[in-house]
């Protein structure tokens, strides 16, 4: 299983821009949002959490479709099928990859983008955390929506209209946990709401997504 | 004969025929005998005023769709455990209609609220969770017409309903999370748990039971367009390869 | 050794060939011919487990299958000895990697058996296995600049990498010259001779002493039942 992780990090490092591009739409989307509603400090540092938090949301989503179509289209997908390498493991390696490659990077300079926002200092702490604890999600469910639409031409936009909603409850609670550190309340409730997620999330979607490719192979 | 047996394509177009006209009649029935006695043989409320005669179609339709998603459900289990294509093209079939519901609640929800709030909308945990749900409505119609195989598609939306599904509860109460966070005690309450007397509890009834009773017979209709539909193709799909 | 009885397959719903039966014994070859769409890529990946059974069984001694497709699962961006070294550790061979000399050496993996370089359910050492495939001087060019036929040959050696017993071949020499055709078909008779069996399906003459199977008289009738479509019709 660690082979298949590695390959995949090799390759997304070698396909160019790997690590850089889910960071660089990270960057545009948080740079755009004060053009879009105005540089009041006051305004931005309350819409803080909000903003990065959607906007690691469309970040993590640029990348999922990449997922499984290339060794689908190359025919690894079918030979890895047949391997002795369970599915379900493929799929959680899959998504660990995509989020070593986008989620964590995201996690790491989101702070330094909260401050391009203007964010509260007591939310700092707690926006590392609370990324830290969903974009793990963000990547499981992505695989899992991956996974439905790897066989479609074009199936970036179906993609995002079927893994956007299965979103909302990391959204949720991982903007709240950050908001409630930046008011000063306790946010343990909402971190721990959005660990609970992210664990279900773990254990669930794997068979999911491995059924799912199963479908699709046949 | 087992009742699984009305499952069969052909069987279930032979018994929902002579089925459909009742349904389409008794649903008109109630719906007209319901709305008519709601809308107008009932005192308005003394605090909301006449709107709140909207609860005759806000709050069927509400229910039937979160009904209709639990129908789709149902279906779904149904078609990947005993793979019977009735149940999968009846969960295609109640879709849309789900989706029309949903709309009706959240438009009726913004006519109820606007004299309550000043607005049309306001994201409050209910209206906003039948929002998410029009979204799931979305994303399993957009991925039965993406697919090209009719059983790959059954396939595909089966599981999307029932891991939506877990989603969609998950939603639910991250959203109640999310407003009672923010508007503390200040609840804009659409909730039918508050004391409705009588007089305005039995046209409630027949209005969901109109709304029931249309929504099963629209189902069956659609049902059986579909199977027409995936007949037709599997007949040209014959033709071709003879 | 592997059964097949009463096999009826099917891809998109459609029946595809209908009550396939065969046996191939250990050490024995299968060459199936028919047309082009008569179904010979569909058995393949029945028998590879990528497709379920409509009606029928399949027996072949467990985990001991691999598939070898049209597409090489050649990744472009890993170089030939990273595809292999990937496919050599997802089948658990990683621990043959190191040279295998015939006859063996101390402080090497078990010796290889005589006259051959492996049993089939260990693979080959990976540079024996460049070395058999030719492979050798490509070894660190990325596989997207691999002309086909040299993609072809890295395909069929991953085949020599995952030691496994029964093997399933979708037209394996697609793109080979003579001189790559033989290089597969001298491993594969060096497969056959360890005991391992072969189900190929190809349009040319390998050379191999092996029975063929057409698959025209079990082609499904078009009214056949079974298929996704028969409960409409």
């Amino acid at each position: 299983m660690i082979a298949l992780l590695l390959r995949d990090l090799r390759l997304a490092v070698r396909a160019g821009g790997g690590f850089g591009l889910g960071l660089a739409f990270f960057l545009i989307v948080v740079v755009l949002v004060p053009f879009g509603v105005g540089p009041e400090t006051e305004l931005l540092s309350r819409i803080a959490p909000g903003i990065l938090w959607v906007a690691s949301l469309l970040a993590a989503l640029l990348s999922l479709d990449r997922i499984f179509a290339l060794d689908y289209e190359d025919g690894s997908l079918a030979l890895l099928a047949t391997s002795p390498l369970p599915l379900e493991g493929a799929a959680l390696m899959k998504a660990l990859a995509h989020w070593i490659t986008t989620g964590l990077p995201l996690t790491i300079a989101a702070p330094a983008l909260g401050f391009l926002l203007s964010l509260a200092p007591d939310a700092y702490l707690y926006l590392l955390i609370s990324l830290l604890i969903g974009t793990p999600a963000l990547s499981m469910i992505g695989t899992f929506g991956a996974a439905l639409t790897v066989g479609l031409r074009r199936g970036g936009l179906l993609l995002s209209l079927l893994v956007l909603p299965l979103y909302v409850p990391t959204l949720i609670f991982g903007a709240e946990a950050v908001r409630r550190g930046a008011d000063g309340l306790d946010p343990t409730g909402a971190l721990i709401l959005l660990g609970g997620i992210t664990a279900g999330t773990f254990a669930l979607m794997p068979f999911a997504t491995a059924a799912t490719l199963r479908i699709n192979l046949r | 004969m087992s009742m699984w047996e009305y499952a069969n394509p052909k069987l279930f177009m032979g018994w929902t025929r002579p089925v459909l006209p009742w349904l389409f009649w008794s649903a008109g029935l109630c719906l007209a005998v319901g709305l008519v006695w709601g809308f107008f043989f009932t005192p308005n409320d003394f605090r909301q005023g006449s709107t709140v005669k909207i609860i005759y179609l806000h709050v069927p339709s509400a229910l039937m769709a979160i009904n209709a998603w639990l129908m789709m459900l149902v279906a779904s289990i149904i078609w990947v455990v005993r793979r019977h294509h009735v149940s999968a093209l009846a969960a295609r079939a109640a879709a849309p209609i789900g989706v029309v519901m949903t709309l009706i609640a959240l438009f009726t929800g913004g006519i109820w609220g606007q004299p309550m709030w000043g607005t049309y909308w306001a994201w409050d945990p209910r209206l906003t969770s039948f929002l998410i749900l029009f979204l799931f409505y979305l994303g399993y119609i957009a991925l039965w017409e993406a697919i090209e195989n009719p059983d790959t598609a059954a396939d595909l939306t089966s599981v999307l309903c029932m891991v939506g599904s877990i989603f969609a509860i998950l939603s639910r109460y991250a959203v109640l999370f999310w407003n009672q966070g923010l508007h503390q005690g200040a609840t804009l309450s659409l909730d039918k748990e508050e004391n409705i007397s009588d007089v305005f509890w039995f046209p409630l009834l027949v209005c969901i039971a109109g709304f029931v009773l249309l929504f099963i017979a629209l189902v069956l209709m659609r049902t059986r367009t579909e199977i027409r539909a995936r007949r037709m193709r599997a007949l040209q799909a014959r033709a071709a390869r003879a | 050794m592997l059964t097949v009885q009463n096999l009826t397959c099917a891809r998109g719903g459609m029946p595809v060939l209908s009550d396939v039966g065969f046996t191939v014994e250990a050490g024995q070859a299968l060459v199936l011919r028919g047309p082009n769409g008569i179904g010979k890529t569909t058995l393949l990946r029945t028998l590879a487990g990528l497709q379920p059974t409509i009606e029928g069984e399949v027996d072949y001694p467990e985990d001991q299958g691999a598939y070898a497709s049209h597409a090489d699962g050649v990744k472009a961006a890993l170089t030939v000895l990273e595809n292999l070294q990937f496919w050599a550790d997802v089948y658990g061979q990683s621990d043959v990697a190191a040279d295998v000399l015939p006859g063996g050496t101390a402080g090497q993996p078990p010796a290889a058996p005589p006259g051959g370089g492996f049993t089939p359910t260990r693979g080959r050492g990976l540079p024996s296995v460049l070395d058999a495939f030719d492979l050798d001087d490509l070894r660190n060019r990325m596989g997207g600049t691999l002309s086909a036929g040299q993609r072809r040959r890295l395909g069929l050696a991953r085949l020599a990498v995952i030691g496994r017993k029964v093997l399933f071949l979708d037209e394996p020499t697609v793109s080979l010259d003579r001189a790559s055709v033989s290089l597969f078909t001298d491993w594969l008779k060096a497969h056959l001779a360890a005991r391992g069996i072969a189900v190929i399906a190809t349009h040319i003459d390998l050379g191999l002493d092996a029975p063929e199977l057409d698959l025209t008289p079990f082609k499904a009738a078009p009214d056949m039942g079974g298929g996704a479509d028969e409960a409409f019709l």
